[in-house]
């Protein structure tokens, strides 16, 4: 499977004037992976992918396709096809003809150019709509038809900006299994731009979480979402609640924070900060909401929180509790729904319970604003 | 109540809007088909082609028609193509200098026809000196600085109405043909082009009809290609023929029919692309108004108006104009001969009666009274006002003095003779004979 090109982004510096957009990236893209970008808006990976398709020179560091700089390689010379994040279908075009573009470019006959198009359109599961123009298509007809334009290039490397966005929910969670499905068939490397937590875990092998031009960690889903390496990484994927404080204690790879409002709680330090915390640093500690569970009231300990009770909800497949909790910020806990019955806590004192390696603890960071 | 005066007012004010802004037209349509030799309506003569083909035998008008197709193709390819660049510089140039761009862009809009064509003449002059070229050069060619004149200014026309499709130009379209492997070539003739071809072939119709009726520049430049407009503004100058509404009406009925199936191809390609509305029309069989029909009463117009004028041909085949024209000039002479006699007797009558007062004055006082020759106050041309004698109140007085006096002394103004009825009667009788 990996014998797919790969992407190396080395010291890659991007700035319009003063403006940095993108700071020291370095990223290894292995050949034949799906690699997402996930990050919120703004944070600069449309201007990472842009570089990557040729469309903009980095300031400083390199861009290397399957081990070759790219420097002075324009996009249409370069082994990528970008789906850009509005699709670009070329309105005027019947959905064959879009497909078939870069053979229409590299001089095949119309003859091929049908044939290839119905193959692709087989594949995309538009059998017989090739005579179409792109505004007689769905959605998510049109999504299909820049995937496989991009595809019909035969480009080493496919680069998406955030295809998906505009669809509506239940498209996007049937895209992104016919996404992977299609890079699993076509084995290409696939570089995937998205702010939704939930497309980058599901569909990727390796995961760039960035913040603000800056890539705070990469590595698979189940890293980033159990063992992030920054307050902002814990933050944005996924829920999580905080807890905030110094750390007061170190045990080998767990730490004793006193918190500033929960008492001292111990935690598990996350890997890419272990040596790296010195009792009386500033921390935080996260905890997921479906890692705490209601203890027996009065028990108390390290691994013990005590809050009120502010309301409750109802979810279908949880009951969620929040409760007071730091800086504003409310503690949720959510109770898989197995049929068992809830009693309504609105108001009571209740403690909460978790288990030592169901939390982390980071330095203290700039927190995910949602 | 006040509904219905509402609904009858609009329908009033609609009537007269129209008739101001068609009436003038269709007046002079009429005229062409008028054998009278001054365009005119309502002394009805009789009906005729003359005028058509008097105008197909001119040849001045038929040059200056060649030359206008000229000069308007040569200023829609320079036109558009300039108009096309100035539109894409306008979308790639650093946002800052837009503003004074497009303002240096728009300005020869806003400059006079007349010193835009002053200016190119004169500009071409010094280029076509200074390169050395003598006066018969391609710098110095009257369609060469006609297209080029006209241009100036037709091209910031075209620029407007390219900017505003351009505008609705989607620029990550252009990367994605670069991204498929398209060269900068490439996605500009096989991307951006044919997005802009509607806007280009209206800005090429906008281009060709502004040069056709172009007078202000091209009348410094035409050199030795005059236009039609510059042989009609010339032939005006020596009266003016029927044959000129014969030409217009051509030019009016080109252009509606032009618009009308401009009109029609379109609704029927909006059709094809409701295809719903396709398979209505099938469900329904049996006789339907073609859409383009039921939905434009201009199209009815002009139907009706082709009609008319196949009927008229008919007509004018079963009874033969030579005929009557050669009736209406008996009637004439006829007419003329008896209004002669008729003013002849009022004079003589005039006359006695003046002698037969005088004579009775003189009796009456007993003195001799010299014999005067005029009846009118003071003869006109004496004064030399600044302002000739126009405002001359003896030219009032001359005007209304009776017929026989006008026909024989027509009052001199300083349009010269060109406006004077009398000019057109005796061109008219020559062109009848
Ligand atoms: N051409 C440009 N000139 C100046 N600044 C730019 C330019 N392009 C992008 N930026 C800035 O760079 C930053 C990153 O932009 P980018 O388009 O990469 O964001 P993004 O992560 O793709 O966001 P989104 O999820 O909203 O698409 C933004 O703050 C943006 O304002
Ligand atoms: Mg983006």
């Amino acid at each position: 499977m990996s014998a797919g090109v790969g992407v190396n982004l080395e010291n890659l510096w991007i700035r319009f004037g003063d403006f940095v957009a993108v700071r020291d990236a370095n990223v290894n893209i292995n050949g034949g992976d799906f690699f997402s970008f996930l990050g919120p808006s703004g944070c600069g990976k449309t201007t990472i992918l842009r570089s990557v398709s040729g469309f903009l020179d980095p300031s400083e560091g390199r861009v290397l396709i399957g081990g070759n700089d790219m420097a002075g390689i324009g996009p249409n010379k370069r082994p990528t096809a970008l789906i850009f994040q509005n699709l670009a279908l070329f309105p005027l075009m019947k959905v064959w003809e879009n497909i078939t573009f870069s053979m229409e470019i590299a001089g095949a006959s119309a003859k091929e150019r049908r044939k290839r198009a119905d193959e692709l359109l087989d594949m995309i599961a538009l059998p017989g709509q090739g005579d179409k123009l792109p505004s007689e298509l769905s959605g998510g007809q049109k999504q299909r038809v820049a995937i496989a334009r991009a595809l019909c290039a035969e480009p080493d490397v496919l680069l998406l900006d955030e295809p998906l966005s505009a669809l509506d929910l239940k498209l996007r969670q049937h895209m992104r299994t016919e996404l992977r499905e299609i890079q699993k068939r076509v084995g290409i490397t696939f570089i995937y731009i998205t702010h939704d937590q939930g497309e980058a875990l599901t569909m990727s092998d390796n995961i760039a979480v960035m913040k603000a031009g800056i890539i705070d960690q990469i590595g698979d889903g189940k890293t980033i979402y159990n063992d992030p390496s920054t307050a902002f990484v814990a933050s944005f994927v996924g829920e999580n609640n905080v807890f905030r404080g110094t750390v007061k204690e170190i045990r080998g790879k767990e730490a004793l924070i006193a918190t500033n409002r929960s008492g001292d709680l111990v935690s598990r330090i996350s890997t890419a900060n272990q040596g790296k915390m010195k009792v009386g640093d500033e921390a935080m500690m996260f905890i997921r909401p479906e890692a705490l569970s209601i203890a027996e009231t009065g028990s108390a300990g390290d691994h013990f929180v005590t809050a009120k009770v502010n309301h409750e909800e109802f979810e279908g497949n949880t009951f969620n509790i929040f409760t007071e909790g730091d800086g504003g910020k409310e503690i949720k806990v959510s109770i898989p729904n197995l049929g068992q019955t809830f009693e309504d806590h609105t108001g009571q004192q209740i403690t909460l319970e978790y288990e030592t390696q169901n939390a982390v603890a980071v330095p203290a960071g700039e927190l995910a604003t949602e | 109540m006040n509904n219905l005066f509402l609904r009858v007012s609009i329908w009033v004010y609609l009537g007269i809007f129209f008739a101001y802004l068609l009436g003038p037209l269709v007046i002079m349509a009429i005229t062409a088909f008028n054998s009278n030799g001054f365009p005119s309506v309502s002394p009805w003569e009789c009906f005729t082609y003359a005028w058509f083909s008097e105008l197909f035998q001119d040849e001045r008008i038929l040059n200056g028609i060649k030359n206008s197709v000229i000069v308007g193709i040569g200023t829609v390819i320079m036109s558009v193509t300039m108009g096309l660049s100035g539109a894409l510089i306008l979308t790639q140039v650093w946002p800052k200098l837009r503003a004074t761009y497009y303002t240096i862009v728009i300005a020869p809009i806003l400059v006079p026809g007349v010193v835009l064509g002053i200016s190119t003449v004169v500009f071409w002059q010094r280029v076509n000196n200074w390169l050395g070229l003598g006066p018969d050069s391609i710098l110095a060619d009257g369609l060469f600085l006609t297209i080029i004149g006209q241009s100036t200014f037709i091209a910031s026309y075209c620029m407007l109405v390219l900017v505003a499709r351009l505008q609705r130009y989607d620029l990550t379209l252009n990367e994605a043909a670069l991204d498929l492997g398209a060269s900068h070539t490439q996605a500009f003739t096989k991307i951006l082009l044919p997005f802009m071809m509607p806007a280009i072939a209206t800005s090429a119709v906008l281009a060709f009809l502004a040069s056709f009726e172009n007078y202000n520049t091209t009348t410094f430049t035409f050199g030795d290609y005059p236009t039609l407009t510059i042989e009609l503004a010339q032939k005006v100058r020596y009266g003016i023929s029927p044959a000129i509404s014969a030409l217009a009406f051509i030019i009016i009925v080109g252009t509606v029919f032009g618009a009308l199936t401009n009109e029609a191809l379109k609704r029927r390609k909006e059709l094809q692309a409701a295809a719903s509305g396709d398979t209505v029309a099938k469900v329904d069989g049996g006789f339907r108004l073609p859409s383009f029909l039921s939905r434009n009463p201009a199209m009815i117009a002009l139907i009706m108006l082709v009609a008319a004028v196949g009927l008229s041909v008919v007509n004018s085949m079963s009874h033969n104009p030579a005929q009557c024209i050669a009736q209406v000039q008996t009637e004439r002479q006829e007419q003329r001969a008896l209004e002669a006699e008729a003013n002849l007797r009022a004079l003589a009558e005039r006359r006695a009666a003046a002698a037969a007062a005088r004579a009775a004055e003189a009796a009456a006082n007993g003195e001799t009274v010299e014999e005067e020759t005029t009846t009118a106050p003071a003869s006109s041309g004496n004064s030399t006002g600044a302002f000739g004698n126009v405002f001359a109140p003896t030219n009032l007085d001359g005007a209304e003095d009776g017929e026989a006096e006008a026909t024989e002394e027509a009052p001199a103004s300083p349009f010269g003779s060109v406006f004077d009825p009398g000019n057109l009667e005796t061109e008219g009788a020559s062109d009848n004979n």
